[in-house]
């Protein structure tokens, strides 16, 4: 690890007790409810807002972020230096306008980037949680940022959103409170992680625990932390974020900075080379455990299930208005796990939108500029608007 | 779906059928004019199905709430006079299952609003009769080989496909080829020779 590296590395590990966001912090009388069956306490929860509320309170927008992302949805990443993973939709005079709305976006329980999480100080040891912290579900990310919203005195949120994971969230939402939802955009997601997800989380999961460097989860009292295993199972995510035609098209068999083979194990091709960066710059920013934390939250979601296994009964009775976006090239979220939503809504009489894009990008394009997207969210934030009476 | 949309002399008939804030599903909303025009004027509540995906996202784009969808397969997942109304205008001869839509239709909706191209127009008998080849007018401009029309029917036939399925007709207007409706004191022949279009509000 080189210098600048290893700075990076310890400024994570400072945003996880002290974030540069604003944290807002719950007490022994305020614990948070798990689905694990056990209560967190004291927790936090860092966040970032941009724009003003508004006197009726009325035109909020919660932001969900993805498995990886963070609080710093529309401003400089702390740690990387680069802007906000969202910013060519959030800001002033965007698509999301921030002149217009109040965004809020909150770093999810079992995150890293501030809110409690594996690489939070336990209090009772005053040592990093690790593995001590009970599992964290998609329902007990949002019960916090619930919690959150009543911190600012929001009764219904204009719009949720978010993508993949955020979109989990999105979904979890508008099924828990529906009444607190007045629209709902979750994009790239599905209602539960598919047999194919869980396996490709947990090829990511061993890849951390075979490094020995992640000593059962307490690295940090041993003073090292399992890059290499970070790295392999960011690897292999990134591959499931993208699509054979766009890796195709971005790096066929072209040859890493050489004219022929090696005939050797170094990086010959483009692909290796873009794929071990990937690895390398990700455990700059991500906790190994946090990691481990987040993928299981995505794996034990399953809407229908907690709904006697029928989806449309999660959102039975709903008025929040819904619009779901897809990507033809998705193979993480394919298009029908959207549209068995889409159906679930329908059977509940939902005001549902939904948009499939067509793109090779994969299920990442959900984080790049889509102009079709863009049109989309648009077309159904502006409608949502007028509906509840927000002015341009 | 199914005919071109700067002739839709149909939607103002459809949409006067329909009163304000009324609950409607739009099966074929194409590009959204319907849709757009009751929302405008009528203030419904109003959600889209529609089979290209172009016209879906440049709806939604539009802020008007439709689903990529096709009516031979989607009708399914809605519930039970989960709407007012249900419009399906101009694509019922584009199903492949123009009974079992029409069947949905009803049950999905307290009342249905069909409009199709007459097929017994006395263009279409002339087409067949003297030339001896399948019409293309300016309603129908598509050749037999790459028509979206796979199941054409004349106002009698569908009159006929009403009471197979037990459904009222509580309304019916046919438009001849300008588009001005054919008085009502016309006998169904009458109907089915002049009219260029139909369109039925049925109940059942």
């Amino acid at each position: 690890m080189d210098a600048m590296a290893a700075l990076r590395a310890r400024k994570t590990n400072n945003e996880a007790d002290q974030p540069s966001s604003p944290v807002l912090r719950f007490g022994p009388d305020k614990p948070l409810k798990l689905d694990a069956g056990t209560l967190l306490s004291p927790f936090q929860i860092a966040y970032q807002t941009y724009g003003t509320l508004n006197d009726a309170r009325s035109n909020a927008i919660l932001v969900c972020h993805a498995l990886t992302g963070d609080q710093h949805v529309a401003s400089t990443n702390p740690v990387t230096g680069k802007p906000g993973w969202w910013e060519v939709l959030i800001g002033p005079g965007k698509i999301i306008d921030t002149s217009r709305f109040f965004v809020i976006c909150s770093n999810v329980i079992g995150g890293c980037l501030g809110s409690t999480g594996p690489a939070s100080t336990n209090p009772i040891t005053g040592k990093p949680y690790g593995l001590d912290l009970p599992i964290i579900t998609i329902r007990d990310m949002v019960r916090a940022q619930q919690m959150l919203i009543d911190h600012f005195g929001i009764e219904k949120l204009f719009c949720v959103l978010g993508g993949s994971m955020g979109g989990m969230q999105v979904l979890e939402w508008a099924s828990s409170y529906p009444e607190r939802v007045f629209s709902a955009l979750p994009i790239a997601t599905g209602a539960r992680h598919s047999s194919q997800n869980i396996a490709f989380h947990e090829v990511g999961r061993q890849a951390v625990m075979a490094d020995p460097d992640w000593h059962g989860g307490k690295y940090f009292e041993h003073g090292k932390r399992p890059e290499k295993g970070l790295a392999v199972a960011r690897m292999a995510a990134h591959i499931t974020y993208l699509s054979e035609a766009a890796l195709h098209r971005k790096f066929g068999r072209n040859l890493q900075d050489r004219e022929a083979l090696t005939f050797g194990f170094d990086a010959d091709f483009q692909i290796e080379s873009y794929l071990r960066h990937q690895g390398m710059t990700f455990v700059d920013r991500f906790d190994a455990n946090s990691y481990l934390y987040m993928t299981r939250s995505m794996d034990y979601f399953d809407l229908a299930a907690d709904h006697g296994g029928r989806l449309a009964d999660a959102f039975a009775g709903t008025k929040t208005r819904f619009c779901l976006v897809s990507f033809t090239s998705d193979w993480l979220f394919p298009t029908e796990e959207s549209r068995s939503i889409v159906h679930a809504l329908n059977a509940a009489g939902a005001s549902v939108s939904f948009v499939e894009i067509e793109t090779d990008r994969g299920h990442d394009a959900f984080l790049l500029d889509e102009p079709e997207l863009f049109a989309a969210i648009n077309g159904f934030i502006g409608s949502a608007a007028r509906a509840r009476g927000l002015s341009a | 779906m199914s005919v071109n949309r700067d002739q839709r002399v149909d939607l103002e008939v459809v949409a006067n059928l329909i009163p304000p804030q009324s609950r409607v599903l739009d099966v074929g909303s194409g590009d959204g004019s319907l849709l757009e025009l009751l929302q405008d004027t009528k203030q419904v509540d109003g959600r889209g199905l529609e089979l290209s995906q172009r016209g879906v996202n440049e709806c939604v784009a539009r802020g008007l709430s439709v689903i990529q969808g096709d009516a031979d397969k989607d009708l399914e997942f809605y519930p039970d006079k989960g709407f007012d109304f249900v419009v399906l205008s101009q694509t019922l001869q584009a199903t492949r299952n123009p009974k079992l839509v029409l069947d949905e239709l009803l049950r999905i909706g307290n009342r249905a609003i069909v409009s199709f191209p007459n097929f017994g127009h006395w263009r279409v008998r002339l087409s067949l009769f003297i030339q001896g080849r399948m019409p293309v007018t300016k309603d129908l401009p598509y050749s037999w080989y790459d028509t979206p029309n796979i199941h054409f029917c004349t106002i009698r036939d569908f009159v006929n496909l009403c009471d197979e399925l037990g459904a009222t007709v509580e309304k019916a207007t046919a438009l001849d080829a300008n588009g001005q409706k054919i008085g009502l004191s016309m006998p169904w022949w009458f109907w089915n020779f002049f009219g260029q279009q139909a369109v039925f509000l049925l109940k059942r």
